[in-house]
């Protein structure tokens, strides 16, 4: 009897594994991606169904997870599209010719976004959508709070903010990383960076993943969350709460999608880069559970009122993103933000709080020698621990790049990690006692 | 048959087994398992252990460790993790030796109910969990709003490392319990009753006499609760706590890359320090002699409470179910709310996301149910036949078999998955042409490997309670070995063989660790990796939410019916005698 178990057990082994195998002859696509399900979702059917017989494999990984995948990927096996946000992360790729150049743009879609060219003018990859960087809210929370709607970046480093906020990392998250990148970018090193510090201070939590932020912000665990606008689009277009608005320091840059080189399945990777860009395949993003924005003008005609359009001249993009300068220092703006900010977060928020107290304790007072002591906190906790000229150095930034790591370049990477690590605790604790000195004087 | 010719034919069935020590199936056997496991685990481990110990060109080299040591970020996750998981053993402690202790050696009514509801939070991935108790008690909960509108206080229950613990205690407490349950019934009742006589009572009965001897199953159940909040990744994750070694170890490897040393180091780390706990639970309980004389339930007086210890009794321990089952009420609200947002209740239910989830991911329920089927299949297989090889023969060193697959225990889920990724990186399948490391089979795999230890242990212990004298008897009335085994061990040992299937699957369907690391494609995804990837959307939370509540039915109709068919077999069984 017991025998006869065992047989219909592998019958039915046997059976699946026929089956699995059985997918495996027909012709597949495979993309690697770090969009989320309801966007893959919607172009796997759509596809599937204008190409029968193709089977659209969906590899979900995050931006720099997916970059590392694409490597790594033996020569003859690699899968066929990239497809992420971060036009950062597709300059990694083609710099280091994981990319097929090929001509597959829609002639339709402009060269530029302001001056940012919307396909990437070696022919690389090419932009499947836009997509601009801001704040979102939840409007309960807010209300409950009592604390004011957002309008800029800048605003968030005010003290009523403290612990409504959340931010991601951008080590974790291609798209925070372009948030960043647009601050230090649009206020220049030293000072997007203290913005950076002051809004983490005020932070309640560092996500670890990109979703986190606009999860939390959902659900009503944070107040305000810096999130890129499909995000806060598709949240208050699926019923939730919630607000977004873009601040003037924004870029709008694109989405990309890109041929991998030495792909299995090239000619069907074409066709479908081709079906993203059609006005099918951009009609859509307009989905509630998407909200994108297309890169084909034409597209705007049938999105619902209110749609942010960013060839219209309504969203007033200050920044114009520098990709260059963003990859060239990809891996060090990460790292900081991560031994400044995501470790050491307790610490970060302790300073601001003392230095948001003593100031509050200060203000119309005239105490010139507390308010010395407190300017002094400040710029012991807001000032980025790597100088602005360090930053340009060459030989610094390439020591983060090149990802081989044998033990020498090991030593020195995690040895400067821990002097930034200490050095920003060091400076957090000092922070605190200098500032409640201040705060002890006023009176 | 009379007693001398009993004897003389184990006399004979001796010498031959002394002229013979195993025949050459059994050798083949062992050799083959021991192939696999060389394979699927020591290799892809010894692995990971020599990477974090060499230079790039092949020189031995500390530099790694050193780095390690050097980074206070480092140091800093390791004592975290440490402190995670020693506060969750002792408060998943405080949660079951209440319900162990009073449901087994007290008159209580329920008693059963609340030991089944006690095993509830195991059948639910703890990230799932996490995400639910977010919305209960987190920081704009359902608690934490209803006490900020009445006394404008609110609890950081769910902040960074407390929200790790709470949810991870939660989570794994049923291992204490089950442990407790079976170390408490066994317990000599006299014992008890000679303590009573000689004046002790209450408080005191328990920690000088019940507790100490009920030890080893308290110890066990501990020490795997300790490795496995250890090994944990999805908790922290969710919960964005990322300063622990499991996050860390991930983190590293996923975004530096492969080749990024300090992954490996903490790789090597926790698994000398899982090694650790299991070794000081088999330190805890050795040189003790715990045999009572009696065992079993017939010698078993249960006491009966005073009337206010009794309200007591039941209102501690309606507490404690109700905070053990508020993940699943969580996420069940979760699955049918339209949207929850900054309110003590969802605004509007909705069956929505069943829909979507049948319309999009019937798949990823078969997926579960088809590894950790395979899965579960082969490690009873494994387990049936490293036991008998074990028990039942004479072969040289058959216990490193034993040894080998326990060893699993050890190796936590990232670190198994890091040691596949980098071990079979670029081999192919045969004839698919498609990547190990990207194909379902490495799941199944991954699943086997790590579950194998529990299968082992419920396919020893089965094996270990057959009397050999049945097997005797049945060769003695002719059948020949492979006779024997698969007509009279295998279907007695079919309780245990059950038991053993149902822990490999139940455990594997909620495994997220080794899960995230080895998924490459969506549709070769199984339902754990499902939950996480429809939880990284706004629309998707609620889908997300419906697969969970998905997963946790099919758990437990799973468990229920294998129990039922348990229980109709041990009928037969008794019919036939």
């Amino acid at each position: 009897m017991k025998s006869t178990l065992f047989a219909r057990h592998f019958a039915v082994a046997a059976a699946g594994i026929a089956l699995t195998c059985g997918t495996v002859h027909a012709q597949v696509l495979a993309i690697v991606t770090s969009f989320p399900k309801d966007l893959t979702e919607v172009y796997k059917k759509a596809f599937e169904t204008r190409n029968p017989g193709v089977k659209v494999e969906i590899l979900n990984k995050g931006t720099s997870a997916g970059v590392a995948y694409v490597r790594e990927a033996p020569a003859n096996n690699k899968p066929d599209i990239f497809w992420a946000s971060a036009p950062d992360a597709f300059e990694v790729l083609s710099k280091d010719k994981l990319l097929q150049k090929y001509d597959g743009r829609n002639a339709s879609v402009p060269a530029r976004i302001g001056s940012y060219p919307i396909n990437d003018p070696q022919g690389y990859y090419y932009g499947q959508a836009l997509a601009g960087y801001g704040l979102m809210w939840n409007t309960r929370y807010l209300k409950a709070n009592k604390v004011p709607e957002p309008r800029e970046w800048a605003d968030l480093v005010k003290p009523v903010y403290f612990g409504h906020v959340a931010v991601s990392s951008p080590s974790r998250s291609g798209t925070t990383h372009l948030t960043v990148e647009t601050i230090l970018q649009g206020e220049g090193w030293d000072k997007g960076w203290s913005q950076m510090l002051q809004i983490a201070g005020n932070s309640a939590a560092i996500t670890e993943r990109s979703f986190g932020v606009p999860d939390g912000v959902n659900n009503g665990q944070y107040g305000i969350g810096l999130v890129i606008d499909f995000f806060g689009l598709s949240a208050k277009a699926s019923g939730f709460p919630v607000e977004f608005v873009y601040p003037s320091v924004t870029s709008i840059v694109p989405a990309n999608i890109g041929l991998i080189a030495n792909a299995k399945n090239a000619e069907l990777g074409k066709k479908f880069i081709a079906f993203t860009l059609s006005q099918e395949g951009q009609e859509l993003l307009l989905d509630p559970k998407i909200s994108r924005l297309p890169v084909l003008p034409g597209v705007y005609a049938k999105a619902p009122k209110d749609y942010p359009n960013p060839f219209g001249g309504k969203i007033k993009a200050r920044v114009n993103f520098d990709s260059d300068l963003s990859e060239a220092r990809y891996y060090v703006v990460s790292s900081m933000f991560d031994q400044m900010i995501t470790f050491r977060h307790k610490d970060l928020v302790a300073a601001t709080k003392a230095i948001h107290d003593a100031s509050a304790k200060l203000a119309g007072k005239n105490n010139p020698q507390a308010q010395k002591l407190l300017a002094e906190a400040r710029e012991l906790a807001f000032a980025p621990i790597v100088g602005e000229g360090k930053a340009k150095d060459k030989e610094f930034l390439a020591l983060f790049r090149d990802t081989k790591r044998d033990s020498e370049r090991t030593k020195k990477i995690t040895g400067l990690e821990e002097y930034w690590n200490s050095l920003a605790r060091k400076n957090y604790a000092q922070a605190v006692e200098l500032a409640s000195r201040a705060a002890s004087m006023a009176r | 048959m009379s007693t001398a010719n009993a004897a003389a034919g184990v006399h004979v069935q001796s010498r031959a087994a002394r002229l013979k020590r195993y025949t050459p199936a059994q050798l083949a056997i062992a050799l083959l398992i021991a192939a696999f496991l060389l394979a699927f685990l020591i290799i892809p481990v010894a692995n990971v252990v020599y990477i974090a110990f060499a230079e790039p060109d092949g020189g031995f080299t500390l530099s790694h460790f050193q780095s390690f040591f050097h980074l206070s970020l480092m140091r800093e996750s390791f004592w975290n993790s440490l402190l995670v998981a020693g506060s969750s053993v002792v408060f998943a402690t405080l949660i079951a030796v209440p319900l162990a202790y009073f449901t087994v050696r007290f008159q209580f009514r329920g008693a059963l109910l609340i030991q089944t509801l006690g095993v509830l939070p195991l059948i639910m991935p703890p990230f799932v969990g996490a995400v639910a108790m977010q919305l209960i008690f987190g920081r704009s909960g359902s608690l934490n709003l209803l006490l900020k509108d009445a006394f404008d206080i609110s609890l950081p229950i769910m902040d960074g490392l407390n929200g790790v613990i709470f949810v991870e205690a939660l989570h794994y407490f049923p291992f204490i319990l089950m442990n407790l349950v079976v170390a408490l019934s066994n317990i000599d009742s006299a014992m008890e009753e000679s303590a009573q006589n000689l004046g002790a009572s209450g408080f005191r009965l328990f920690r000088r006499i019940v507790f100490p001897l009920a030890m080893p199953g308290y110890v066990a159940g501990a020490s795997l609760v300790f490795v496995k909040v250890f090994d944990d990744l999805g908790t922290p994750l969710v919960l964005n706590v990322t300063n622990m070694l499991a996050p860390q170890a991930y983190l590293r490897i996923t975004s530096v890359g492969i080749e990024d040393p300090i992954g490996y180091v903490i790789s090597v780390l926790m698994i000398v320090f899982s090694l650790i706990a299991l070794w000081a639970s088999a330190l805890a309980l050795k040189g003790r002699d715990y045999a009572t004389l009696q065992r079993g339930g017939s010698s078993l007086a249960r006491r009966s409470l005073k009337p206010w210890q009794a309200l007591l009794a039941y209102g501690w321990i309606a507490l404690v179910l109700l905070l053990v089952l508020t993940p699943h009420i969580g996420i069940l609200l979760l699955s049918f709310a339209n949207v929850w947002s900054f309110s003590v209740l969802p605004d509007a239910y909705t069956m929505q996301h069943y829909a979507t989830v049948f319309e999009d991911s019937p798949r990823m329920i078969w997926n579960t149910v088809f590894y950790c089927g395979i899965a579960a299949l082969i490690d009873v297989l494994l387990g049936t036949a490293i036991a008998y090889l074990i028990l039942r023969t004479r072969l040289p060193l058959r216990h490193s078999l034993d040894f080998m697959a326990s060893a699993a225990l050890a190796i936590p889920g990232v670190v198994l998955a890091i040691g596949y990724l980098r071990t079979f990186r670029g081999i192919e399948i045969p004839y698919s042409g498609e990547l190990l490391t990207s194909s379902w089979l490495i799941l199944v795999i991954a699943y086997a490997v790590r579950r194998l230890p529990y299968a082992l242990r419920s396919c020893m212990a089965a094996l270990q309670q057959l009397h050999v004298s049945l097997e005797e008897a049945a060769q003695n009335l002719g059948a020949n070995q492979r006779r024997t085994i698969t007509r009279i061990v295998v279907p007695l040992m079919g309780g245990g063989i059950l038991a053993g299937f149902v822990a490999s699957f139940m455990t594997a369907a909620v495994e997220l660790s080794a899960t995230i690391m080895l998924t490459t494609s969506q549709s070769y995804a199984p339902m754990s990796y499902g939950i996480y990837l429809y939880m990284q959307s706004a629309a998707g939370r609620g889908a997300g939410a419906a697969l969970g509540v998905l997963a946790v039915a099919i758990v437990a109709l799973g468990t229920y019916l294998s129990h039922k068919l348990l229980r109709s077999r041990a009928a037969d069984l008794d019919r036939l005698v």
